[in-house]
């Protein structure tokens, strides 16, 4: 079963239909045994990010993920998720989890699309360039495939843990983490088939990072 | 060298009692009426976003609508925006709930535009759409952009100037507009172009054509020359006379960034 943390911020139930919609076993939950026992967890999220963080210190969850994190369970975060796992954001100018090095910060509107005005929120779908192949997240997803965005702020990730981009004025980083450990700025639920590739594609990962682990320490 | 972010093709489907006003005929495929059947078969080939208008008048069909929109959530994995009938910030909880991205404020921004900066701050300028029905006018003081907005579909005149509204919506927080022109709609003959780009230009977020679309080159045009974000399409498609992958390739092959599926 995969966990949708559950902290208010939005999302969430728009994750639970697509992962349904291909079969696959979901909860959104806040419960620390639901996360614990999850083959993985996605951390969705639509809002602000200080209001967000906010919520996860009030809830525990900050320091509850952080462990889970530790301990190796397969992490994804989208969107706000995906910019709350780096250390800093320029939105709120608010202190984030830090589970992986880099910043967050705001699109500069002086910049342009392809001589068109920046127009900010990046809204809409837009080529995924990807950079690291291997990684599973994109198995079955062809290179400049677009993915559908809405944000106001993008993410910096140390340099190394860039997995994809897209172009937005400047590159930045779309996809990034480290395996077992990732952030998409897109939002794969609404991403049509290649979202739900993907989505399929973190449960896959998840399912035999699962049966490793109890072929490792057999109950 | 054309901008990465893709234009998006948007069909526009009316709702009354939970089933489609207009028919829609898919080739070999009978009208069947539902938009949640029709939603599903948009999706499957490549629209990018879809957008419902709840034409419903009375309470019993509002009910009905948000069923609508709850089985399209389960269908369709792409953001749809939900307009029609929606007037209080209880309203827009409960289509976003339902799983629609958007709600569309149209009348309802007229005579409240508080709806706009509480929608805004309750679930982000990205959920709200600010629909205007626009029409030419003579330029005047109170009309000096020479375009006013209109409601009830084109029946009221408000005296609002439509430049001077679009700037005052976004000030409020409205994180897109669609705009609809009264003289084009239903001619076929192409967007209101002078102002989808006075509109475009005038505002920092995206702007949707709407109203006129007949032919593949007025899509071409209201992202070319009308500085759209994206447009919106009814008629055209609804009937079997163009499909969504042919226009997004008909788009693709002038220039314009599209999503192909």
């Amino acid at each position: 079963m995969l966990a949708i943390l559950d902290y208010k911020a939005g999302n969430q139930t728009s994750v639970l239909r697509a992962l349904s919609s291909l079969s696959l076993p979901a909860r959104i939950t806040a419960s620390p045994a639901d996360l614990a026992s999850a083959s993985g967890i996605i951390f969705p999220g639509v809002g602000a990010a200080g209001q967000a963080m906010n919520q996860l210190r009030t809830t525990g969850l900050d320091a509850l993920l952080r462990d889970l994190a530790a301990s190796g369970k397969p992490l994804l975060g989208v969107c706000l998720g995906c910019q709350i796992l780096l250390e800093r954001s320029e939105e709120n100018d608010t202190a984030t989890l830090g589970l992986l090095p880099g910043f967050c910060r705001r699109f500069d509107p002086t910049r342009n699309d392809g001589g068109e005005p920046l127009r900010i929120p990046h809204m809409g779908w837009n080529a995924l360039h990807i950079k690291q192949n291997d990684c599973p997240l994109f198995d079955g997803i062809e290179d400049g495939t677009p993915f559908y965005f809405v944000h106001s702020y993008y993410p910096e990730p140390a340099p190394s843990l860039t997995l994809a981009t897209c172009d937005y004025g400047s590159e930045f980083a779309a996809v990034f983490g480290r395996p077992g450990l990732w952030a998409a700025q897109f939002h794969p639920e609404k991403s049509g088939n290649a979202g739900l590739r993907l989505l399929y594609n973190f449960h896959v990962f998840c399912r035999e990072h699962s049966e490793a682990r109890h072929a490792r320490f057999p109950l | 060298m054309p901008g990465s972010l893709c234009k998006r093709l948007i069909p526009c489907l009316d709702v009354r009692n939970g089933r489609l006003t207009k028919g829609v005929k898919f080739q070999g495929n009978e009208d069947i009426g539902d938009p949640v059947v029709t939603a599903r078969r948009y999706y499957e080939q490549g629209a990018d976003e879809i957008v419902f208008y709840d034409i419903t008048a009375s309470a019993e069909g509002r009910g009905i609508f948000l069923d609508v929109v709850e089985r399209v959530a389960k269908e369709i994995f792409i953001p749809f925006c939900v307009g029609g009938g929606i007037s209080s910030v209880e309203d827009m909880r409960a289509v976003l709930l339902a799983g629609a991205e958007k709600i569309s404020l149209n009348s309802a921004a007229v005579k409240t535009p508080e709806l706009i900066s509480k929608g805004a701050r309750a679930f982000g300028s990205q959920a709200v759409v600010v629909g205007m029905d626009v029409k030419k006018v003579e330029k005047n003081p109170a009309q000096p952009s020479g375009y006013e907005i209109v409601i009830h579909g084109g029946r009221t005149p408000t005296g609002l100037d439509a430049l001077a509204w679009a700037e005052r919506c976004e000030s409020l927080g409205a994180g897109e507009f669609c705009i609809n022109s009264i003289d084009a709609d239903g001619t076929r003959e192409g967007y209101e172009l002078t102002l989808t780009r006075m509109i475009a230009d005038a505002v920092g977020v995206p702007v949707i054509a709407s109203g006129g679309a007949g032919k593949p080159e007025h899509l071409v045009e209201a992202v070319t020359t009308g500085h759209a974000s994206a447009a919106l399409i009814a008629s055209m498609v609804h009937y079997g006379e163009y499909d969504i992958p042919g226009l997004k390739r008909y788009m693709k092959t002038h220039g314009v960034t599209v999503r192909t599926a």
